[in-house]
């Protein structure tokens, strides 16, 4: 009957505020786009607005006569990428980034794989933060750190003299390509800094994959044979790949496109960040700068296709 | 047989992870050091003499209180807009399946997996397309466009530890959505957003790259930092800022752990 109904079902919600609830609890999918939408908006238009504005520029050309953008379809802008001095940038910068990364796993497996499986209680809160606190503190102090670190007059000289290495040190900077004056004008620095502020991205993948192999599992390993460099390289290298592959992500891309580091520590040659920032600022050629920077977006879809066919992204 | 598992680590082990921790802290500790030193024009080490002068010569410097006051604004407001926006993109995201949710985290990410400098140069080009001249504004257009992400990481794994019944239950006891979502919905996500909130801005107080390309002839404390480091002119000056950087980075830092530490997923995880 229809009175039974009538008093069964609660009356709707009173008042302005009432009704829009139950208005949204009918309709989830209105209040879902209500809660889109300004992010939505923001990001899109924003920021991919603006990327495709970008991508839109490297397909104009720039007129050598005038320096005036040429607005026609062209890709004789994607073809200056290929005269030597630019794509010896390209392969600059490429080089230092593998380079970069595979340092960056050497140097973090250690402290991911104590934290993973050693360091328990307070040593697993030490571990965290350590890693943490130089992750988050300042870009630019960390820079101006080794600014003061690889000066010539600075700490490194003097542990050098004080271990009476110097002739050491001096080889190194007369060595072609990764020497130089100095330290801090030289490829060896550029590559320790960069080192340095990208290598905590690396630690934390690595840890999150090393934590779920079972301790059991070396311990088989161990039972059956294995020595510890077998142990390594078939099972914990293996297992902890799709956090390294993870961590590379970091490392690749913020090596590829970063512009201070070499700008501040560094020989002379430039890098892709640095060619994006002369092309765009001084030289004025937006086009060209445009071309640039497709090359680390490229290299980055290419990358992270093959991560993810690695399964990298279960590991972030 | 059981084998030990409080087996302690290997020797090698121990001194790899520790020298590898202790080459992430020493640079920093170096700053310290180094904003006590009497020494003016070079990077000598090790100091010649120690001193307390250049922290009140800091801060008699007009020009380093504004940067450090632009800063501070700009990264108030980029965290108070990218709070909302990552807030309701969380939510969105976890409380509701959809077509398009994978392709939502990734545009959410994007503005931080991608060179800075991309974004950077994207966003100038916008802002001379449209004749926008450079701003207060145009600065906080970009850092919110990256802070989103670190809002949205914090709340996402929030928001999958809430269970939905709670929400549901709210609602049938006569709760309006605005009252369920003050009582019920922000106590429980309240730490994360704060968490979320020093990350950002933390994210954003350091933030150069993006900046360079935004801020026009204006100055923030990063901005200032590198035509330091570009041109050093004020050396000492520059050790004591680098070490106040150092001091007001970190805080946020340990308030976002300390308020996020009993959880499943801990902020900051990714940057």
């Amino acid at each position: 009957m229809s009175t039974v109904t009538d008093t069964s079902i609660l009356a709707g919600r009173q008042g302005p505020s009432g009704r829009l609830s139950d208005f949204f609890w009918r309709n989830p999918k209105i209040l879902l786009l209500l809660m889109l939408t300004p992010p939505l908006l923001w990001l899109g238009i924003i920021y991919l607005g603006s990327l495709f504005a970008l991508l839109l520029q490297s397909f104009f050309s720039i007129d050598d006569f005038s320096g005036l953008i040429n607005y026609e379809f062209t890709l004789a802008t994607y073809r200056q990428l290929l005269i030597p001095s630019n794509f010896d940038i390209i392969l600059r910068t490429v080089v230092m980034a593998v380079l970069v990364t595979l340092a960056s796993a050497v140097i973090a497996f250690p402290i991911a794989y104590y934290a993973a499986r050693y360091a328990k209680g307070k040593w697993k809160v030490v571990f965290y933060l350590g890693v943490m606190l130089p992750l988050w503190s300042s870009y630019l102090v960390k820079i101006y750190a080794w600014k003061l670190i690889l000066a010539k007059e600075g700490i490194l000289t003097w542990l050098f003299a004080k271990l009476h290495l110097l002739w050491l040190l001096d080889a190194w900077l007369s060595l072609p390509v990764v020497g130089g004056s100095s330290l801090s004008i030289s490829y060896t620095g550029t590559f320790i800094v960069f080192i340095y502020v990208w290598m905590p991205f690396m630690i934390l993948p690595i840890q999150a994959s090393l934590e779920r192999v079972p301790g059991n599992l070396i311990e088989a390993s161990a039972d059956l044979g294995g020595t510890p460099a077998q142990t390594f390289r078939f099972v914990l290298f293996p297992l902890a790949l799709p956090g390294i592959i993870a961590g590379s992500i970091f490392t690749f891309s913020l090596t590829l496109g970063d512009y201070i580091i070499p700008q501040i520590i560094g020989s002379s040659r430039l890098f892709i960040g640095q060619a994006v920032y002369a092309q765009q600022g001084t030289a004025g050629n937006i086009p060209l700068a445009a071309a640039f920077s497709v090359v680390p977006i490229v290299i980055m879809g290419l990358y992270l296709w093959m991560a993810k066919r690695q399964g990298a992204f279960d590991a972030l | 047989m059981r084998s030990d598992r409080n087996a302690s680590a290997p020797l090698g082990l121990k001194v790899a992870a520790g020298l590898g921790l202790a080459f992430l802290h020493l640079p920093i500790l170096l700053i310290f050091l180094y904003a006590f030193t009497t020494e003016e024009k070079s990077y000598q080490f090790p100091p010649p003499g120690y001193t307390l002068q250049w922290f009140s010569v800091a801060w008699n410097r007009p020009d380093v209180w504004e940067a450090m006051g632009l800063s501070v604004r700009v990264a108030s407001i980029s965290t108070a807009v990218a709070l909302v926006l990552g807030t309701l993109c969380a939510a969105a995201v976890s409380r509701t399946k959809f077509f398009g949710r994978e392709t939502i985290s990734l545009l959410v990410i994007l503005p931080i997996a991608l060179p800075g400098i991309i974004t950077g140069i994207a966003l100038r080009s916008a802002f001379s397309f449209v004749e926008m001249p450079f701003s207060f504004w145009t600065i906080v257009l970009g850092h919110a466009t990256f802070c989103v992400v670190v809002i949205y990481n914090n709340a996402v794994a929030r928001f999958r530890r809430i269970s939905g019944s709670l929400i549901e239950a709210s609602m049938d006891l006569g709760a309006d959505s605005f009252q369920t979502f003050r009582y019920i919905i922000l106590p429980n996500i309240g730490t994360a957003l704060l968490a979320g909130g020093m990350l950002a801005f933390a994210l954003s107080f350091d933030e150069v790259i993006v900046t360079t390309f935004t801020a026009g002839q204006q100055s923030t404390l990063p901005i200032w930092m590198l035509e330091e480091l570009v041109r050093p002119r004020q050396r000492p000056v520059t050790n004591v800022v680098a070490m106040i950087v150092v001091l007001v980075t970190f805080l946020p830092i340990l308030g976002a752990y300390y308020l996020t530490r009993d959880g499943d997923q801990v902020a900051g995880g990714g940057k």
